[in-house]
């Protein structure tokens, strides 16, 4: 990380929000502000606000949280550069999260992340050139059970192979409508920050999208139920490509 | 003999007893009105019926233990909220899940977060809290989606708010999204976190109990543990004392995963064992055995088949050498390389170091350059011992549990399968193909298609 700290001249304060878009962040900044008691707790929802607004944590948006909090903007960045989802400078619409922590690594997601960083011809947290995806590699996102997993947007797309994870990257940036196995259909990283910052999903349909449990949640209450006593049917592993996103 | 025994015999699966996935399958599992016709809510009308310091200490006599990795006795931490103190209380509901291996709160919050909310408001009746918080991790927006519309139905339907079900009960409940960071699943730094810092561990004293959130009396428990709190009063004690041991009582989900014919979720009571959970799903994938496993997630020491029939509560893995954790069974077979798999746990601990103590701050680097170097045969043999050297200089020495997270993997890896370190020594690399480890590389009609 170190060669991204810039050791130059100090930098001129940072340009403020446009009127009309720093009126619409303050009434969502005081709507977030009131949900605590103490004002300093909204500040990782400000700044996934504000990541919602601009694809990254800009100096804009992290003095509009110093001037909201009453913070300085010391206090903000010292916040905002030690949680990992907050990015530093402009990204892909689509976060591409490779899950490479032990148990994915070992199920293959170490090969997944390799052939798609070939695959897209960028590296660990570079941007494809048309702007649609970062691609990164992530820790262990809880769905061990779906092993090998890649988050896109933060949408669980499970038991992943090179093949699925090709060809959703391909349908991403060929503009297709793409659906996570768990989760709703994907909206960009902005929208996505929105929800982060404690703003519901108005889409119709994204609550109840891909249905209740996913299958591996379920393999111990059908078997205690007496069902599917054949398990090896439950997890066809590497046919998610095989859902046609058209 | 009894009968029921031997049908249990008979049928391993049996022996599950699922409670918080029991109607997982129905559709719209996660609605309120799924949840209502499920008993939801009910467990709270007869908390509401207690006192409060009844109703702490029948959740005390139910005997539940937190499910979040240490197994403290959740009535006993309601049982220290000092009362009458005249400052506001918090409960604070740890969702923080990103221990490595671990998977049980995500799918539960999926398919049935009204759990967790009933939960919430019996325990904040119990501990006198008015305003609850649930710390999520941010990075499973799907989860973060349905627990936004669960904690709509219920303020809507009158359970959470002003005089819940006309009891004169308030509570407020706010859902917070983290940020993405693995220290903030220690509950210091997850408070520190949820007032706006950097989420780094306190230093204890005080606790929680007495200067938590806003330094106010704060309960930070687990998504589980306050989520199997409304059965409990539904069902009662006696029914939750009769599942389980007697030290550790209750059901609990355990997650399998990794190199297993089927992974998921098994909820069960405690103290099942490994070989039960993998004698009813279909064992290890077909041809493969097992190798190693974590019982509770990568900072819980791993095992070997040696200790399948460990059974699986706080005292029997205690005993074995380990800890229950967050009983995330990882399971790998004999293709993983065990240098590969802690090599990765460690740079992950390295990862996450918030950076405030030099243990493990400086311990967890200094980890990951010998491990990289063994892994890729540029190690001697005495760095076998200086391993051993740096973890013990963590373990213990931290200012939190992350550290001795960090040791856990180095010092059961090396007890168990030292040979296989020094085999990437003498042999100058790894002696393992990572293609035969994953988990299409026994299907070999894909790989001809």
């Amino acid at each position: 990380m170190t060669e991204n700290v810039s050791l130059g001249m100090p930098q001129l304060p940072a340009p403020p929000y446009p009127q009309d878009v720093r009126a619409r962040l303050e009434e969502d900044a005081r709507e977030i502000i009131a949900r605590y008691p103490g004002s300093r707790s909204a500040l990782l929802p400000m700044l996934h606000l504000v990541q919602s607004e601009e694809g990254h944590v800009t100096r804009t948006g992290m003095q509009f949280c110093a001037d909201m909090l009453g913070l300085t903007t010391a206090e903000v960045t010292a916040v905002a550069t030690f949680y990992t989802m907050y990015r530093r400078r402009p990204s892909g619409e689509y976060q591409v999260g490779v899950c490479t922590n032990t148990l994915c690594a070992v199920m293959g997601g170490d090969a997944i992340f390799e052939e798609l960083k070939a695959h897209l011809g960028v590296g660990n947290n570079e941007t494809t050139e048309d702007g649609r995806i970062t691609l990164e590699h992530i820790e262990c996102n809880a769905a061990c059970d779906y092993a090998p997993v890649v988050m896109v947007n933060w949408e669980f797309f499970d038991n992943q192979t090179p093949e699925s994870a090709k060809k959703m990257v391909d349908d991403l940036r060929a503009g297709r409508t793409v659906e996570p196995t768990r989760g709703a259909p994907l909206c960009t990283f902005k929208e996505t920050a929105r929800i982060l910052a404690g703003f519901p999903d108005e889409r119709p349909g994204a609550v109840e999208a891909t249905g209740g449990a996913g299958p591996a949640s379920l393999v111990g209450l059908r078997l205690a139920k007496g069902e599917a006593p054949n398990h090896r049917i439950v997890h066809p592993r590497g046919e998610v490509a095989g859902q046609e996103g058209e | 003999m009894t009968l029921a025994a031997e049908l249990d015999n008979a049928r391993p699966e049996k022996l599950l007893a699922p409670v918080l996935s029991a109607f997982w399958d129905q559709p719209d599992s996660w609605t309120l009105e799924t949840y209502e016709r499920h008993e939801g809510y009910q467990g709270l009308k007869k908390a509401l019926a207690m006192s409060p310091d009844d109703l702490i200490a029948y959740v005390k006599e139910s005997g539940l233990r937190g499910r979040g990795g240490a197994g403290f006795p959740t009535g006993m931490k309601w049982q220290f909220i000092p009362q009458g103190d005249g400052k506001p209380h918090y409960l604070v509901v740890n969702a923080d899940e990103s221990e490595p291996g671990t998977c049980k709160d995500i799918p539960l919050l999926f398919a049935n977060p009204h759990s967790l909310i009933e939960g919430i408001v019996i325990a904040c009746y119990a501990i006198r809290s008015q305003h609850a918080f649930i710390y999520l991790r941010g990075e499973v927006v799907p989860v973060l989606r349905r627990l936004h519309e669960a904690v709509r139905e219920a303020y809507a339907a009158g359970y959470l708010g002003r005089n819940i079900l006309g009891s004169g009960l308030d509570v407020e409940l706010t859902v917070h999204a983290g940020a993405g960071a693995y220290i903030c699943g220690e509950e210091t730094a997850l408070l520190d976190s949820l007032e706006g810092r950097r989420g780094q561990p306190r230093l204890r004293p005080p606790f929680p109990a007495v200067a938590g959130l806003y330094a106010c009396p704060t309960v930070v428990n687990n998504v589980e543990s306050i989520a199997s709190v409304p059965a409990i009063l539904q069902r009662g004690k006696e029914w939750f004392t009769s599942l389980g041991t007697e030290k550790s009582p209750g059901f609990t989900l355990y997650s399998l995963s990794g190199h297993v014919a089927s992974p998921g979720q098994y909820e069960a009571p405690l103290g099942i064992t490994l070989r039960q959970l993998l004698d009813m799903s279909g064992g290890m994938r077909p041809g493969h055995r097992l190798k190693f496993w974590t019982p509770g997630g990568s900072s819980t020491p791993m095992f070997t088949d040696e200790h399948l029939d460990v059974p699986l509560d706080y005292e029997g893995v205690g005993a074995a050498g380990s800890m229950l954790g967050t009983k995330a069974l990882q399971c790998f077979d004999e293709t993983t390389c065990v240098v590969r798999a802690v090599t990765r746990w460690t740079e992950f601990y390295a990862h996450e170091s918030c950076g405030k103590c030099t243990p493990c701050r400086e311990g967890t680097y200094w980890l990951v350059q010998l491990l990289r170097d063994i892994e890729a045969g540029r190690g001697v043999m005495a760095d076998l011992d200086k391993l051993n050297d740096i973890a013990d200089n963590i373990n213990g020495k931290s200012f939190c549990a992350l550290g001795d997270g960090a040791a856990s993997p180095i010092f059961s890896s090396l007890k168990y399968f030292r040979d296989e370190y020094e085999q990437h020594i003498t042999g100058k690399g790894c002696p393992f193909d990572p293609a035969k480890s994953t988990a299409w590389a026994d299907n070999h009609k894909e790989v001809t298609a």
